[in-house]
């Protein structure tokens, strides 16, 4: 699954709430979304009607949002997306998030589907950015945008 | 941060107490590292909110954790699920939903939870001590835990709930911790000589809901309440309308029996006055109809209806006599229903309307019989949240107005 990456790519450091690999296209948001209320995890879909991302889907993307939100049944919602394969491929975030974290790694124990979930600065990453998260030699995240 | 581990945290981490305990523990470790806790902390007790059907991951947890061997390391209570266990045929709901949510609430008393099946575990024998550490899911049982008991819980949910009391350990961060459970923001009730009304508490609970963000709310100026079911529709009032998870209120909770106390000694970071108009303005809010609009059903009990809230409802079911054409659905807990059937309280009723709903509540599954009429309560929480969640409409009043539009078939509030 695992594609290469650019060779003029900009690596930024990070750091795992949750470890893994991944590639897609940024989805970026200024605003958190709470994933309890705001994605349809049937389908990938954000349906929070307050979000400016009503309607665009958060499947196979790389999500960038400044911090999680609301509610922590968030974290059945991120965790049944997992299993469905509409979660996001991989988040990052600028600070920690424990009900997201939570729902990751329940899917992880079950489903034994790794969703990375990093904190790092997000500043710079627009939507349609390709990232790829990949895993340092200490165990540290690296984010890489393709210029 | 790193986290510091005990010597048994670390053998549950390492597998040594088995593949559920591990998971537990690798769970609450990742929880505890994205909020920054130091270390864990022993706790008294849990309440699991996860006997809700929401989706297969939720059940699939829950199962994995039986294969593994895993039992609950203390006193667990759980919170209502999508069924009435005590009055099979009451909940009407597609087999292919049934058998899942049948399960899940099954498979959570193959941990070794314990029936409750209701949003007040305090009403129950397990209710904490003042001080306990505990860690409990549902706003309306966290904000009473510890505004109301002095127990100490952060706002546990989703899977954690579960893994707190796999492991027997909570995070030690936030309300577990003295010093974060200071006031924060002060809300003066600027009503002279307040009535002890059950609607002004209520009203009070939803405007500091909306008004405290994620700051500790004191409150001053409350009337004594006349039992503590006042203080549990304030609570469950503000966990609606906001993510109150402890409040103050100065005379009356045990944290504050003086403003300097609920401050500990620190100043307010705000004041805000409550007006009369605003404690209408958001009561007046929770009313999707106006009086005389015919009413389809009553729904009482949200949190479940304590013992005493009983036998306040019982003497007013005989006196207003609604007859039994609009129903009138109480929840309650099932501990609480045997109390009653022993007692003997119950018989007769139904001809009065009454039906009593155990282990569920009427706005999280299909209970009613009609949905296309007015559904009265004395509940803020309910009437906030079964527009959305049942699609009914609502009328809020205080519960002798409930029973009295019963027997009018309309909504009728106020004096008469």
């Amino acid at each position: 699954m695992t594609q290469p990456v650019a060779k003029d790519a900009v690596d930024r450091p990070g750091t795992f709430q949750l470890a893994g690999e991944a590639d897609g296209a940024a989805l970026v948001f200024s605003q958190p979304l709470s994933f309890w209320g705001g994605i349809d995890a049937e389908t990938g879909e954000i349906i929070d009607h307050s979000h400016p991302g009503l309607g665009q889907n958060v499947a196979g993307k790389i999500l960038v949002m400044p911090s999680g939100r609301g509610s922590s049944s968030s974290s059945s919602v991120l965790a049944e997306a997992i299993r469905r394969g509409t979660a996001p491929a991989g988040i990052l975030l600028e600070r920690p998030d424990p009900i997201l974290a939570v729902g990751g790694i329940v899917a992880e124990f079950l489903y034994d589907i790794h969703m990375p979930l990093v904190v790092c600065d997000i500043a710079g990453i627009v939507s349609g950015d390709r990232i790829a998260i990949r895993v340092g030699e200490e165990g540290e995240a690296i984010i890489q945008k393709a210029q | 941060m790193t986290l510091e581990l005990s010597g048994r945290d670390q053998s549950m981490l390492d597998g040594e107490q088995g593949p559920s305990a591990a998971a537990a523990m690798k769970i609450l470790v990742a929880f505890s590292n994205a909020v920054g806790a130091p270390s864990l902390l022993d706790i008294a007790g849990a309440h699991i909110d996860g006997c809700l059907y929401h989706g297969k991951a939720g059940l699939d947890f829950v199962e994995r954790l039986v294969e593994g061997g895993g039992r609950v390391q203390v006193p667990t209570t759980l919170n209502v699920g999508s069924f009435d266990l005590i009055h099979p045929g009451m909940v009407k709901m597609p087999a292919a939903e049934e058998v899942p949510a049948r399960r899940l609430m099954r498979a959570h008393l193959e941990l070794g939870c314990q029936a409750t099946f209701t949003c007040a575990p305090y009403q129950t024998r397990f209710r904490p001590g003042f001080g306990e550490q505990i860690a409990w899911g549902e706003s309306n049982a966290i904000v009473f835990a510890n505004s109301v008991v002095g127990a100490r819980t952060n706002r546990y949910g989703d899977f954690i709930d579960l893994c707190c009391a796999m492991t027997g350990r909570a995070p030690a961060w936030g309300l577990q911790l003295s010093e974060n459970r200071r006031g924060r923001i002060l809300f003066e009730l600027a009503v002279p000589d307040p009535e002890p009304s059950d609607s002004l508490f209520v009203g009070v609970g939803l405007f500091i809901g909306q008004a405290s963000g994620d700051r500790i709310p004191v409150v001053a100026g409350l009337p004594q309440p006349r039992d503590e079911d006042q203080l549990k529709a304030l609570g469950a009032s503000a966990a609606t309308t906001g993510a109150v998870a402890l409040f103050h209120a100065v005379g009356i909770t045990p944290e504050a029996s003086t403003l300097d106390e609920a401050f500990q000694g620190h100043a307010p970071e705000a004041t805000i006055r409550i007006s009369r108009a605003d404690v209408d303005q958001a009561l007046a809010r929770l009313s999707t109809v106006r009086d005389g609009a015919p009413v389809a059903a009553v729904s009482l009990g949200t949190p479940h209806f304590s013992h005493e809230e009983w036998m306040r409802l019982l003497p007013m079911l005989r006196e207003i006599a609604p007859g039994r054409r609009i129903p009138i659905y109480v929840n309650t807990g099932r501990a609480t229903l045997t109390r009653l059937q022993e007692e003997g309280a119950l018989a007769g009723m139904e001809a009065f309307g009454l039906i009593p709903v155990a282990d569920t509540c009427t706005y999280v599954t299909s209970i009613l019989e009609r949905l296309d009429g007015v559904v009265m309560t004395n509940s803020g929480k309910w009437a906030h949240y079964a527009p959305g969640n049942i699609g009914v409409s609502v009328a809020f009043a205080e519960m002798r107005d409930c029973i009295r539009s019963a027997a009018a078939g309309h909504v009728v509030r106020g004096a008469s």
